[in-house]
């Protein structure tokens, strides 16, 4: 028996959005502005529920850490946004998205929820093109679609390489427009310390302002988490350095259960680092593999510089093993593979800690003209940052840590496993089960704000009609307040050695060497006894100069190092206890003799979701089962 | 192979918004060339740390150049001296060994300093809520390709659009004014079909908030030689054209009511 009640509707596949719009309970139009909800995190998925709330003519009061709602995390999505438009008479449509999306997801996704993602991915195109978001047009004026990320159609719609920014512009005018109206009540530089429960109901949170320290109360009927994915445990990875899972994993202490955290995606072609003190690694476009050749040297430590290796002292490994795909097989497959050549000591770089993407082949077949104007822009950026000129030596690349699928678990409603509070965008464990395609976040996140929430937030309180809000007096807010200030206090009060940047970049080189692109048991157990060692340094010899009564991002980054030790425990167990690979789950006893990733669909076709026992106990796996009725499974092969 | 630099830093330090503030000095050595400015000032905090002192702040997140949250005037010059390049993607291979680098906040009336370099620039928020969005509801919308747009006009909306909102505009500006940023939301929305119906409402409005914050333009251009994003000077000529036909517009649309 579950405890998990994902509520998703009956009746065949395709009907189940419809008719759950139609039995779910309507707050009436009057009787909306007697509630009031708090939306945390203004990026992609929390600016579009925030403002679409707000229309509707709920009470909002919107939260983000950052200076300004226009700079989420979102802001750097450079690819595109997915759409089932059918624009191009390709054979696309609502059924097709939804089809790659679950088999993508390598079967570990909800049917019904992915079903319904496909479904309102035309209305985002559609909104959004109304907001006046620049996406890419044709010289008939009409809008233009690629195909990304392997898709056998072009569905992707695509800003230059800003899409993100430009549908984040549009989801942070429609607030804005919101905000000037009065229906927003906006809190910038405001970070969530805490989910506060009364009775078992989400009534409120507490956060800190970042400039004034000054902990306060704030109450509403229902609590919205729009506060992004947890890739920064790994402290190298693409996303913006603020990036962390605070407010998730608050919610997941007082009680959300927390889905999947071993499902990481990585990204196979970013620059790799280059001394200790980088601080974030830069997403090259995938597109390159397209035209680039991706080899290392035949010898370990080869010190020649890559013009004086002949050609027949090199290893183009992706083309020698899978001839078929060659340089395109898909993110993981071609991660894993630059991984096992770095370990083995041929990378390349002074760190050797990168491969070979030569453009030597397409220069010489196309012209230096024509690799320019394909992939120019991309060549300047490399160039700006590592100094070296790719038209004249190789790129050198390496995977990092992307995307998480992993997330706060949510029913069909989006309601987390606290009543009346929600999660959004890539904050909840998503309809992207094990593996995240191409242009689907962006899609996720705006379905799950302009589109889902906003109606599925009624159902429940509809029946709280009346209901006044916790006042911010009561005694669960004093206490939640308390507990902030002591976490604040403790972290003041260490006086030890070490900044807490040391500890994150110490946590994580564990979590990406044991629970990164490749696991293996005896991985996954060192991280367990590895994590909460540093975890004890850290409480014990962290120094944090300054006040916590001022703008001070060292207690910041403080409180989001802290719940990642907890997160990267968690997510050690989760890889351990999932025996089978799967998306960006890799276990390495679990390959064919391909070497391809192993599913075990007779043990592990669910979701794992975890339930918090205090700090002082491990935490108790759930499942929910998933069924799988209109998507046949099947094993991916590349050969 | 990589060069090392050791440079010689004077930082902006205030304690918060009623301090008047003072630069302080630092050595940064071994400072590699590969590494980003933000970088190079982590390196400083981690020593400012280890002795026991009080860090540095100073905004940032992408580190892409995307969200226009890094900021510093570097040796006067907003983002630095490199042409069309944020503060994060500026890196240290453009200085010279022995260099001395002065470090100092985006400064302008409208963005009063937080603490050290970190600025409040909140009042962009005020005139994007004045008027710098298209009205429609969630829901509302017809189907995207009902709307055609010229690809030219898609195209210098774009152009427009790729405003980042970072503010190097008014800290370079020797009279603090928003022009460029301003003319730059009103550029994207104005020159698309979608935007018309508002266009002259929501010039005036957010002309007329941009003057309540910012100082008037003079046409130094020095805007457009600070901004990382290249935006083009022709859009304030596109505002103030739009500006004046507003003020007649409505107008007469008030005298016909
Ligand atoms: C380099 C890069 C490129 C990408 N490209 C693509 C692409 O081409 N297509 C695609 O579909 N996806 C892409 N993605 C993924 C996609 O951008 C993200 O998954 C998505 O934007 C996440 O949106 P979000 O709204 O869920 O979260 P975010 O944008 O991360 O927003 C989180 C919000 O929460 C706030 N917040 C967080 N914690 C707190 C707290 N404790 N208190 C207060 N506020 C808080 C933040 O201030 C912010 O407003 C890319 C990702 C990266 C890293
Ligand atoms: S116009 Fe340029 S300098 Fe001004 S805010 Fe926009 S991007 Fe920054
Ligand atoms: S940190 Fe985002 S633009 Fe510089």
């Amino acid at each position: 028996m579950t405890v998990l009640n994902s509520k998703i509707p009956d009746g065949p596949v395709a009907d189940k959005w419809e008719n759950h719009k139609f039995s779910t309970k309507l707050v009436n139009p009057n009787n909306k502005r007697r509630f009031e909800i708090i939306v945390v995190g203004t990026g992609l998925a929390g600016a579009s529920a925030a403002a679409s709330l707000s229309e509707l003519g709920y009470k909002v009061k919107a939260f983000t850490f950052h200076d300004s709602p226009r700079r989420a995390h979102s802001i750097a999505a450079q690819g595109g946004i997915n759409g089932a438009k059918n624009y191009t008479n390709d054979g696309d449509s609502v059924h097709r998205l939804f089809y790659d999306t679950v088999k993508g997801g390598d079967y570990r996704s909800r049917e019904a929820n992915v079903h319904r993602l496909a479904e309102v991915s035309v209305n985002i195109i559609d909104q959004a093109a109304a907001q006046g978001v620049p996406f890419a047009r044709e010289y008939g004026g009409l809008l233009d679609n690629r195909s990304f990320g392997g898709a056998q159609v072009s569905r992707t719609f695509y800003a230059r390489g800003q899409t993100g920014q430009q549908l984040l512009l549009g989801a942070y005018q429609a607030l804005a427009k919101q905000v000037a109206s009065g229906g927003i009540e906006l809190h910038t530089r405001t970070e969530l310390l805490d989910v506060v429960l009364k009775d078992g109901r989400a009534c409120g949170i507490v956060t800190r302002d970042l400039v004034s320290g000054e902990v306060a109360s704030h109450s509403g009927h229902a609590v919205v988490l729009a506060t992004g994915g947890y890739g920064n445990v790994y402290y190298l990875s693409t996303n913006a350095m603020a990036c962390n899972v605070t407010a998730a994993w608050r919610a997941h202490r007082k009680g959300a259960f927390f889905a999947n955290p071993c499902y990481t995606q990585i990204h196979p072609t970013c620059i790799p680092a280059s001394d200790e003190f980088q601080s974030k690694l830069t997403l090259m476009s995938e597109s390159l593999r397209n035209d680039g050749r991706i080899w290392v040297p035949d010898a370990f430590d080869d010190t020649r510089s890559p013009s004086q290796i002949p050609d027949s002292e090199r290893d183009y490994y992706l083309e020698r093993k899978y001839p078929a795909f060659g340089n395109l097989v898909p993110r993981d497959v071609a991660s894993r593979n630059a991984k096992t050549v770095v370990d083995q000591g041929k990378g390349v770089g002074t760190l050797k800690n990168g491969v070979y993407l030569d453009f030597e082949a397409a220069i010489e077949r196309d012209g230096e003209a024509a690799v320019r104007s394909k992939y120019g822009n991309l060549f300047d950026m490399y160039q700006n940052i590592t100094g070296e000129n790719p038209y004249q030596t190789p790129m050198r690349i390496y995977p990092a840590i992307h995307y998480t699928m992993g997330g706060v678990w949510v029913d069909y409603n989006l309601m987390t496993t606290i009543p009346g509070c929600y999660s959004i965008g890539e904050a909840n464990f998503s309809d992207h089960g094990a593996n995240r395609l191409g242009a689907s976040a962006l899609m996720q996140g705006l379905a799950d704000g302009y589109f889902v929430l906003p109606y599925t937030i009624g159902d429940d309180l509809a029946g709280r009609l009346g209901e006044a809000t916790v006042p911010t007096d009561d005694p669960v807010f004093a206490e939640a307040e308390a507990g902030a200030h002591d976490q604040i206090n403790r972290f003041m009060s260490i006086g030890g050695t070490r900044s807490v940047d040391w500890f994150h970049r110490e946590l994580g080189k564990i979590v990406w060497d044991y629970i990164g692109m490749e696991r293996t048991r005896e991985g996954l157990e060192k991280a367990l006894s590895e994590i909460p060692a540093l975890e004890e340094e850290f409480w014990k010899d962290l120094r944090l100069p300054g006040s916590a009564a001022t703008l001070n991002s060292g207690l910041e980054k403080a409180g989001r190092v802290a719940d990642f030790f907890e997160l990267a425990k968690l997510m050690a167990r989760d890889g351990l206890d999932r025996e089978e690979s799967c998306g960006g789950h890799f276990r390495a006893e679990h390959q064919t003799d391909e070497g391809e990733a192993q599913r075990d669909d007779e043990n592990f076709a669910h979701v794992a979701a975890w339930e918090w026992n205090g700090a002082d106990s491990v935490q108790t796996r759930h499942q929910e089962e998933l069924t799988f009725e209109n998507v046949a499974l099947t094993q991916r092969s590349y050969k | 192979m990589t060069q090392e630099l050791n440079l010689t830093l004077q930082v902006w330090r205030q304690e918060g918004a009623s301090d008047p503030g003072h630069f302080e000095t630092y050595a940064a050595n071994g400072i590699s060339e590969d590494m980003s400015f933000l970088e190079m000032l982590d390196i400083i905090n981690e020593d400012l740390i280890e002795n026991d002192q009080i860090p540095i702040e100073f905004d940032h997140d992408c580190r892409e150049g995307i969200c226009g949250t890094c900021s510093l005037m570097i040796n006067g010059q907003a983002h630095g001296q490199e042409k069309a390049t944020t503060t994060c993607q500026l890196h240290m291979r453009k200085f010279n060994d022995g260099d001395t680098i002065v470090v100092e906040p985006f400064r302008a009336r409208a963005f009063p300093v937080v603490k050290d370099l970190v600025v409040d620039r909140s009042s962009f928020d005020r005139i994007i809520e004045s008027g710098g969005y298209i009205s429609v509801n969630t829901g509302a919308a017809s189907d995207a390709n009902l709307t055609p747009v010229p690809k030219e006009a898609a195209d210098t909306s774009f152009d427009a659009a790729a405003c980042i909102g970072c503010g190097a505009c008014v800290a370079a500006c020797p009279n603090s004014a928003a022009q460029l940023f301003t003319s730059a939301k009103l550029a994207h929305l104005n020159l698309i079909p979608q935007g018309q119906s508002q266009r002259f409402e929501r010039t005036e409005t957010m002309v007329d908030t941009m003057e309540t914050f910012f100082g008037s333009c003079t046409n130094h251009g020095e805007c457009h030689e600070a901004c990382p994003k290249e935006i083009s000077l022709d859009f304030i000529a596109f505002m103030n054209r739009d500006y004046v036909k507003a003020k007649m517009k409505n107008r007469k649309l008030a005298g016909q009511s």
